[in-house]
Formats: structure tokens, C-alpha cells, sequence
């Protein structure tokens, strides 16, 4: 039976790009069905209607939720090919628990280095600058956090490397100087067949976020 | 070579309970330490340098951190009996995403119900009572969430349950009146032996969030 793969997506989702970027490693035909976020589809409210958030991932029909948790998924089912988690359980958990290290330390500060200005904007600079320098030290000398193979938290990453160039614009700073390791293997990713596919215009990015800060007064 | 499991946990932890029970369901043996969280011990601190919180599980010397992580790392490395997450990916996706959804929404809404009053209160309330609406709706008619078998999103939320008599007395509402069906899991779970084993009474806890409460709120 034919696998019949849909994404409902939002194309400068950094959640949304993690789930494009598996499904690419898998090498797995997909159907992208870009979302309006202020005009759900119905499809979108049936498949998550628990929180009505982008990526869902439908798999002939059955629907999975929760960008890593999607990214899990696809590495379970098309396990036959290009690994995401390491195989030994130490490293695995090593791995979730960065994943989750960075969806509760580095995502509130990355929302809000677009979304502020002023001094909440400078505070989140910081926090998130600290937050990329844990991740530095994680990542020590290896060329990605998987080691020598792009994996489960370089996915994750990934989706914050797609903000980078835009976030640095907003709030006027340089991630290099602080972080020229962490940005090495960001550059690295950035370049992955899967990513290049899966990612858009970084100018495209700035022009959303500038134009939602003008909405939203900031 | 012989396995050396030790957990750093803290009695009334909701989270340390799941890591107790992930251990016992799988009979392993492990060296239970209690952290006294205003003055932690020179090993968490080692063990658990990014969070400095418990549970830690330190495996033969190495540490693996977050409940819910140290679950699935159990469940991987233990893995020849009492299996906790299902096998079909599928609904090992599904049961993620429940153990997702209690880890987003149950503790700070729990919270707002025993460390608050008034209007913030009656808000964390309502809150968390959707929540748990929200769960038992997915149990449904079930014995467990993920069918027949007590698992991963059953350990995920039973150790909230102690702490429910303490969100009934400072909340002023009744689980099993808004949550029947959930109740009835409850009682269910606390018949396992890894679970009972697991949990402190109720009355105990009840006890410990009413002097807590004391530092958040002036009565």
C-alpha cells in the first residue's frame, strides 16, 4: 500500500521546518499543505484539536503531533535508512534531554527577540546568547550534536538556525563573535540537501517578522 | 557486570514518582536518595549541572535527567519485561504526545490551584479542571490510557494524584465529581504493586503543600 504522507504547515515555522527536514532525510514523499494561521483549515482543528498548532503530521490518515514527537515518529517508521536517534539508550536520552533543553530555554527568548523592543528585548538577547553557549559547550568539537552524523537535536536546532540571520536584524547583535563554534555546525546544517530544501529566504523571514511587529505595535 | 541504579528524587515529587515506578515495574533494583531541595547535595548538583533538579537517575555512574526522559531510557535499557511504551509507532507517538500534554499544561495549572487565591486562583482552577477533563476524555472507557495495558502515560500522570486531596482542600472542589471516570483509573493504578510502592499518602502530601502553601499565600 502506498504511504499517503500531508504536512500542515507554515513555511517560517521553525517547528514545522524540523518535520520537513526528517521526512527529506527519510527520503519520504510528502504533501506540504500550507496553513493560514488566523484561518485554520478544518483539517488542522480536526487532526489537533487538542492545541490547534502546526506541524501535524497525517500518516494515511492517523495524525501525529508536537514538532520532535513527529520527528520520533518518522524515524521509527522509516527506520530502515538514515538513523535520527542514535541506536544506544544513554545516547538517546542524552539527546532528548537537550531537545528538551532548548524548547524550554531557548524558545521563549528566540520568540521574543522578534517580539519586544527596549530593555525586554536586550534581557532576551542575553538569555538566549547563554542559552546557545550551553549548547556550544555540548556540542564541543564534534561536527554536529549527533557527532559525526547530522541527528535528533541538529534537527531541533535546525529550526532556531532558520530564525538566526533574522533574529540578529531584529535585535541588532552578532551570534559569530559568541558563538563562532555553535555557528560552524549551524552553517554546516544550514547547507544539508534537506534543510536547503526545506528552508525559505531568510529575507522572507525578516520581512514576516518586521511586518507582525508593525502589526502587533512594537 | 552488575548494574548500579541510584535515584535522586524527593518524596512528594509527582515527577520523581514516575522514574520510582518505571524502576519497579521493570524490578530493577535501585538505591533511593532523598534530596533536601534548600540544601543540595554536592551529586545533583555534578549530576544535574543545567537544571540542578530531581529526579536524577545515575546509571553505573551516568546520569540521565528529565522524569519523563528517564522513563523511556528505562523502558529502552530494561526492555526484556513489562513493557511501557507500546511497540507500534504509532501509538507510541500518541502516548508521547499525552505525556507531552501533562508535562505542558498539569503543573502550572496544579500550581495556581494550592499556591494562589482569589481571582488567580479560581482562574488556575477552572484551568486545571479542563485539563483533567481533557484527560479522562481521552481515557475514555479504558482500563488504562493506551488500552489494556498500564504504561507510559499512566506513569506520566499518576503521581498528580497524590497531590489531588491538597487541590481539593485549597481549591474547594471535588475530583471524582468532575472526574469519575479518572478517579476510578486512580483507585485502578494504586492497586499495582509498582505504583503503591511509588506513592506517598495522600495525607502526607496534603500536609506538606498546606505548609508550603504558607510562603505564597498570607491567610
Amino acid at each position: 500500500m502506498a504511504d499517503e504522507v500531508i504536512l500542515l504547515d507554515y513555511w517560517p515555522s521553525p517547528f514545522g521546518i524540523r518535520a520537513r527536514i526528517a521526512l527529506r532525510e527519510k527520503g519520504v514523499e510528502f504533501e506540504c499543505r500550507e496553513e493560514n494561521l488566523r484561518d485554520k483549515s478544518p483539517l488542522l482543528l480536526q487532526m489537533n484539536p487538542v492545541h490547534k498548532k502546526i506541524p501535524v503530521l497525517i500518516h494515511n490518515g492517523k495524525p501525529v503531533c508536537e514538532s520532535m514527537n513527529v520527528v520520533q515518529y518518522i524515524d521509527e517508521v522509516w527506520s530502515d535508512r538514515n538513523p535520527i536517534l542514535p541506536s544506544d539508550p544513554y545516547q538517546r536520552a542524552q539527546a532528548r534531554f537537550w531537545v528538551d533543553f532548548v524548547d524550554t530555554k531557548l524558545l521563549k527568548p528566540a520568540d521574543q527577540l522578534w517580539q519586544t523592543k527596549g530593555e525586554e528585548q536586550e534581557t532576551a538577547k542575553k538569555e538566549y546568547i547563554e542559552a546557545l553557549k550551553i549548547l556550544e559547550s555540548e556540542l564541543g568539537d564534534k561536527p554536529y550534536f549527533g557527532g559525526d552524523t547530522f541527528g535528533f537535536l541538529d534537527i531541533a536546532m535546525t529550526g532556531y538556525y532558520s530564525w538566526f540571520e533574522a533574529s540578529e536584524k531584529l535585535a541588532n547583535f552578532s551570534i559569530e563573535p559568541e558563538c563562532p563554534i555553535l555557528m560552524a555546525s549551524a552553517k554546516r546544517c544550514l547547507q544539508r540537501e534537506s534543510v536547503v530544501k526545506s528552508l525559505h529566504d531568510s529575507e522572507k523571514i525578516l520581512e514576516l517578522a518586521y511586518k507582525l511587529r508593525k502589526e502587533y505595535g512594537v | 557486570m552488575t548494574n548500579e541504579v541510584i535515584l535522586l528524587d524527593f518524596w512528594p515529587s509527582m515527577f520523581g514518582m514516575r522514574t520510582r515506578i518505571a524502576l519497579r515495574e521493570k524490578g530493577v533494583e535501585f538505591e533511593y536518595r532523598e534530596e533536601d531541595l534548600r540544601n543540595k547535595s554536592p551529586l545533583l548538583l555534578q549530576m544535574n549541572p543545567i537544571h540542578k533538579k530531581i529526579p536524577v537517575l545515575i546509571h553505573n555512574g551516568k546520569p540521565v535527567n528529565e522524569s519523563i526522559i528517564q522513563v523511556q531510557y528505562i523502558d529502552e535499557v530494561w526492555s526484556h519485561k513489562s513493557p511501557i511504551l507500546p511497540s507500534d509507532p504509532y501509538q507510541r507517538a500518541q502516548a508521547r504526545f499525552w505525556a507531552d500534554f501533562i508535562d505542558k499544561k498539569m503543573y502550572d495549572a496544579q500550581r495556581k490551584v494550592w499556591a494562589t487565591k482569589g481571582e488567580e486562583q479560581e482562574t488556575g482552577k477552572k484551568d486545571f479542571i479542563e485539563i483533567l477533563k481533557t484527560l479522562e476524555s481521552e481515557l475514555g472507557d479504558k482500563p488504562y490510557f493506551a488500552g489494556d495495558d498500564f504504561g507510559y502515560v499512566d506513569i506520566a500522570l499518576i503521581g498528580f494524584s497524590t497531590w489531588f486531596p491538597a487541590y481539593e482542600k485549597f481549591g474547594n472542589f471535588s475530583v471524582e465529581q468532575e472526574c469519575p471516570k479518572l478517579t476510578a483509573w486512580v483507585k485502578k493504578c494504586l492497586q499495582r504493586e509498582s505504583v503503591a510502592k511509588s506513592l506517598p499518602e495522600p495525607e502526607k502530601v496534603t500536609e506538606f503543600v498546606s505548609m508550603l502553601r504558607t510562603k505564597f499565600v498570607a491567610e
